[in-house]
């Protein structure tokens, strides 16, 4: 089932919750589907030194981050017995509450979808050029780096 | 050789730009970055890592330049 083609991964500014609502209903004519697993990451209003973050600018190195978020689809759908998978990622300012990845996989049974998640949602975290520069309220700000 | 480099994140906000070409005499990416070093005395201060062709380099990789890019820390998701 693993597509060939590279996808864009990245919307710009935040995903929507009806973005999100509308994917789901979209695999109900997958019936071959028992269990749906969803990662939502969502920017945390972090308060570094008396000051609030209140929303990431993302940036990335857009080719080399969608040829890797590939390799990422194509691991998790030979490691896994997955339907389908997708991926979405903000780029751009997304602030403090929204959301800013979308993970979202689907197989015929419950307990490949929770190991199969964890793997892609990690993988983004490590291996995908992705830059996160947190904006304060005061306007300054810092880069976000993920542990 | 002439090489075209892009910067990304906090690494660009040290070279002032997203992309250059610059002339580079070295083989190797320890090279470059000591070529840099020099031109951009702050990148000593960053964190970051070098891909070659989408692929992240190691120090002893040979420059074929082609889409060289300086990457700082990863923060997705």
């Amino acid at each position: 089932m693993a597509d060939k083609k590279i996808k864009n991964v990245f919307r710009q500014g935040a995903i929507s919750s009806e973005f999100i609502g509308n994917s789901i209903a979209k695999h109900q004519t997958k019936t071959s589907i028992g269990a749906h697993n969803i990662f939502l990451g969502q920017v945390r209003a972090d308060v570094i030194e008396n000051k609030t973050v209140s929303a990431i600018e993302y940036t990335a190195y857009e080719d080399m981050a969608n040829a890797k978020f590939h390799d990422i689809r194509e691991a998790a759908f030979e490691k896994f017995e997955l339907t389908c998978m997708h991926i979405y990622h903000s780029l751009g300012t997304v602030n403090a509450g929204e959301i800013c990845l979308f993970v979202f996989v689907s197989s015929p049974r419950r307990k490949v979808v929770f190991k199969a998640l964890e793997f892609i949602v990690e993988a983004i975290k490590a291996d995908v050029p992705v830059f996160g520069k947190e904006i304060f309220e005061d306007e300054s700000h810092q880069w976000k780096v993920n542990s | 050789m002439l090489i075209t480099i892009k910067y990304f994140g906090q690494i660009a906000e040290v070279t002032q730009k997203e992309e250059e070409s610059l002339e580079f005499s070295g083989a190797l990416v320890s090279e470059l970055i000591e070529q840099l070093y020099e031109k951009y005395t702050l990148l000593k201060n960053k964190d970051f890592k070098v891909a070659q062709n989408q692929e992240l380099a190691t120090l002893e990789t040979l420059i074929s330049g082609n889409d060289i890019a300086l990457l700082p820390p990863f923060a997705g998701g």
